[in-house]
């Protein structure tokens, strides 16, 4: 490793807006833990909690950083995991849980493949079909439930998808790390994960260059409804319910972690871990901002300001 | 003939490398290509030659999967192709550069060369320390320095293409593709990239050789095929076409080339521009010009040299930290864009489609855009006033557009130049600088221009002309300055390259030797490097001679 350092340290400094997050998570997470500590900031149970209140969005993060890097982008992720968390629960009172897991994926793929659909086929704009597609979502899920909360009484999924935890440590900490690994692993070293950078990158070249870019959107779309209806699961489990309001807005924050971890906005460049600590940041300034006692409308005003100043400043200027 | 299945063999009984026969291809109702035919023999290099629209791009795009053809057939080695995409033609041997356009910016050089083609560590995982690897040893065999962890946005536009020719020749292709491999490369780049395809050559790839230069082709081609106006005009071995003769299959009967251009003589006036010690940011140095009226002042030399800089900081895109501007005998600040219109200077830049023209935007926007206040009333653009501003240079300058209405991406590389030019002389600018105009626009369209820099100058303008064509610098110039790293090192006068010694009415080999007089010249200059303009007189271009 004596070979590496020298050559990241450099690189460090030619792309520190890109690596802004390495410095900004541990200014503020030193920052509230002197300030706040009195108030159990640095509390291990406080720590977890800010570990299972991020589980989900860092989930929908790890699959919007493919989105973004292939130049696309999906605003529906939110309304998608509410919709999911219906659907699951609903499946889970007739069914049993299996089944219940299979309709939350199939909710996932189903949503992503029209999106992909609308997107690639039709030629609409991402922007336009997922925004759509958040409102489509949302009134299915407040439809089918009759806008009211449905229960889960299944321990097992509760346990497995939420509540759960081992030798202290929260399933849902697994979980992030589970699609952490395998989503930087895709990203940066597989053929898959190259050709979303490539057509990210610049779309012409990346077809000039044998690259069906059109599969390659369609497929990240899916990714990232199908991820958003897992994290969807997550909630469901934690909450024991289903309901529509469940990841409602998550699409600032899942977007915001990305940027903020240092993917583009443009595409052709993207890392997972990084969105990965952007939402922990995301957590982290949450769980601060309501430590310090501040009111739910300080809590919006406050984040707001704080994800603009640390998006602005992770941007690449020219 | 032989149309069975196993393909087509040359006279010598050779399998054919490809062989395209009766291919059209429409856009729209416009025919690109109709019942083309093109065959390219093994281990040979096939110049593929025509003006801008004549149809090489659209069939090389067909040969690569990325068109599929109306009609026609496609075999590659004896195997006819069927599906007509990327994947199937590269399968089947077929390699090309895409002028720039198939990198990721966003991707390193070496993630570029074996793009979809990765080097695999094990479990599917891509290891990209092998590539880099890799990407370093093709650089070396062409004796090129490029950084393979570089990413490529970072790169200039030579290095750039070396990395496109090396993508493309890295695929072990039986049919290599290179579609202006040349058009950013220093000369000595070429001479390097030669070798490499005579090595090629010798192993029996087939190359087939794009390009606008001439000389070029005469250096490295074996056969040509010409196409006009997406027809096949002729294939012959290069020892049967002359370059007269080639020119006049590209161009038809409208032109000879740059040969018969009208140079005149100059009527001197008074200094319109002048240059003072003018230093930019990082380019130029300590530069000092004077160009007078009437006057075509040509300006040579490497890329990077510092030629676009200089005519940057006159237009006032990057300012002049120190040194004075004079226009018209009278010292001006040029701080921005808006103050260099004002003062009479217009500048045609060297990336039209980006910095020139709004591709999108139609013919009369585009003319009108350096002149809104001019031709709007209270705020309100006026109609009428754009019209006659806009028919009144179409017609001056001749462009080839359907009608004023026209998106400017759908004219040809000429006449998007031409509405360029137009849009600058609305300005009614004094001082003309344009930096490389003819830059990918086919010999017909070239000449054309040069005229048309001719005529400006013989209205009363004063003009600073950048190219890295001698010969067009030999039509069009009254005088050729030399740049070499920010620096003037020469001021080379029409008269040394005049007297060659071959009289008058042999035009031809005039202007052969003019041309290697000035090649002599420009070396020597870039050599010593003796500074000019600089008052003191001593030289500090190449302090490390």
């Amino acid at each position: 490793m004596t070979t590496v350092s020298p050559t990241l340290i450099q690189s460090f400094k030619a792309n520190w807006r890109q690596n802004i997050i390495y410095i900004g998570f541990p200014v503020i997470f030193v920052l509230f833990a002197l300030t706040l500590n009195e108030k159990g900031f640095l509390n291990p149970n406080n720590l977890l909690n800010i570990v299972r209140q991020t589980a989900m969005i860092a989930v929908m993060a790890i699959a919007m950083t493919f989105v973004l890097s292939a130049g696309e982008i999906d605003l529906s992720v939110g309304a998608v995991a509410g919709l999911a968390t219906v659907t699951v629960a609903m499946t889970i009172a007739v069914a049993g849980p299996v089944a219940g897991v299979t309709a939350g994926i199939l909710t996932g793929i189903a949503v992503g493949m029209f999106n992909g659909w609308l997107t690639t086929r039709i030629g609409i704009p991402s922007f336009l079909t997922t925004l759509a597609m958040m409102g489509i979502a949302k009134g299915v899920a407040m439809w089918i439930s009759n806008t009211a909360a449905v229960p889960i009484l299944s321990p097992g999924y509760s346990w497995l998808f939420g509540g759960g935890a081992l030798a202290k440590i929260p399933v849902l900490l697994f979980w992030m790390v589970l699609f952490g690994a395998i989503g930087h692993m895709v990203l940066r070293r597989t053929g898959f994960g190259r050709r979303v950078l490539a057509t990210g990158g610049g779309e012409t070249a990346a077809r000039y260059s044998g690259i069906d870019t059109k599969a390659i959107k369609f497929r990240v779309l899916v990714m990232s409804s199908t991820a958003a209806a897992f994290a969807g699961m997550l909630y469901a489990g934690r909450l024991q319910s289903g309901r529509f309001q469940l990841g409602e807005g998550d699409e600032l924050s899942v977007i915001a972690a990305v940027v903020l971890g240092g993917t583009s906005l443009f595409g052709g460049r993207g890392t997972v871990v990084g969105s990965i600590i952007g939402a922990l940041m995301i957590g982290v300034i949450n769980n601060g901002l309501i430590l310090m006692g501040l009111e739910y409308s300080q809590q919006l005003i406050a984040r707001g300001g704080i994800i603009i100043l640390a998006v602005a400043l992770s941007q690449k200027r020219s | 003939m032989n149309e069975a299945a196993d393909g087509k063999s040359s006279a010598a009984g050779q399998l054919l490398a490809v062989s395209m026969a009766g291919i059209s291809k429409s856009f729209g109702g416009v025919r690109a290509l109709d019942d083309v035919s093109l065959e390219i023999e093994q281990g040979e290099v096939h110049a593929l030659l025509g003006g801008n629209g004549a149809g090489k791009s659209t069939i090389l795009k067909v040969l690569n999967g990325i068109h599929k053809p109306d009609s026609g057939t496609i075999t590659v080695a004896g195997r006819k192709l069927t599906a007509h995409t990327p994947e199937e033609s590269r399968a089947a041997g077929i390699a090309m550069n895409f002028q720039e356009m198939s990198l990721i910016p966003t991707l390193t050089v070496a993630q570029n060369v074996f793009l979809t083609r990765e080097a695999k560590a094990g479990m599917g995982l891509i290891d990209d320390r092998a590539a880099e690897r890799k990407a370093a040893e093709l650089f070396a065999i062409l004796e090129v320095d490029v950084d393979p962890k570089a990413v490529v946005g970072d790169l200039g536009a030579g290095q750039k293409q070396l990395t496109e020719i090396v993508k493309a020749i890295s695929q072990d292709a039986k049919v290599l593709v290179l579609d202006e491999p040349s058009t950013a490369l220093a000369v000595s780049d070429v001479d390097r990239l030669f070798v490499f395809l005579r090595k090629l050559k010798a192993r029996g790839v087939a190359i087939i050789y794009v390009s606008h230069r001439m000389d070029e082709i005469a250096r490295i081609a074996d056969r040509a095929t010409i196409f006009r106006d997406g027809r096949h005009v002729i294939t012959a071995p290069l020892s049967q076409l002359p370059i007269d003769t080639m020119i006049e299959y590209i161009v038809g009967k409208r032109s000879k080339g740059l040969s018969d251009v009208e140079r005149g003589t100059a009527v001197k006036g008074e200094v319109l521009l002048e240059l003072r010690g003018v230093s930019g940011k990082y380019k130029p140095e300590n530069v000092k010009l004077a160009v007078h009226r009437g006057e075509v002042v040509g300006l040579a030399g490497l890329l990077g040299s510092g030629r676009s800089s200089l005519a940057r900081v006159i237009a006032g895109i990057e300012p002049a930290v120190s040194g004075e501007i004079l226009i018209k005998g009278k010292a001006v600040k040029i701080a921005n864009p808006g103050d260099a219109i004002g003062a009479g200077v217009a500048l045609v830049p060297e990336a039209r489609a980006t910095q020139g023209i709004i591709p999108a935007h139609s013919v009369a926007s585009n003319m009108t855009l350096a002149v809104l206040d001019r031709v709007s009333m209270a705020g309100f653009v006026d109609p009428e006033k754009v019209r006659s501003v806009t028919d009144g240079m179409i017609k001056r300058l001749s462009v080839k557009t359907a009608s004023r209405d026209h998106a400017v991406s759908t004219l040809s590389g000429g006449n998007q130049q031409k509405v360029v030019i137009g849009k600058w002389l609305a300005t009614d600018p004094d001082i003309l600088v344009l930096d490389e105009p003819t830059a990918g626009i086919d010999i017909g369209s070239k000449s054309e221009i040069i005229r048309l820099v001719r005529e400006l100058a013989a209205s009363g303008k004063a003009i600073l002309f950048i190219s890295s064509e001698l010969s067009e610098l030999l039509a069009a110039c009254d005088r050729i300055l030399v740049m070499s790293e920010g620096r003037m090192c020469a001021d080379i006068p029409r008269e040394l390259l005049d007297d060659v010694g071959i009289p008058e009415h042999d035009t031809a080999h005039r202007l052969q030797a003019a041309e290697q007089r000035l090649q002599i010249e420009i070396q020597e200059a870039l050599k010593y490097g003796q500074e000019i303009g600089n008052d003191d007189g001593k030289s500090n271009a190449y302090p490390e001679l």
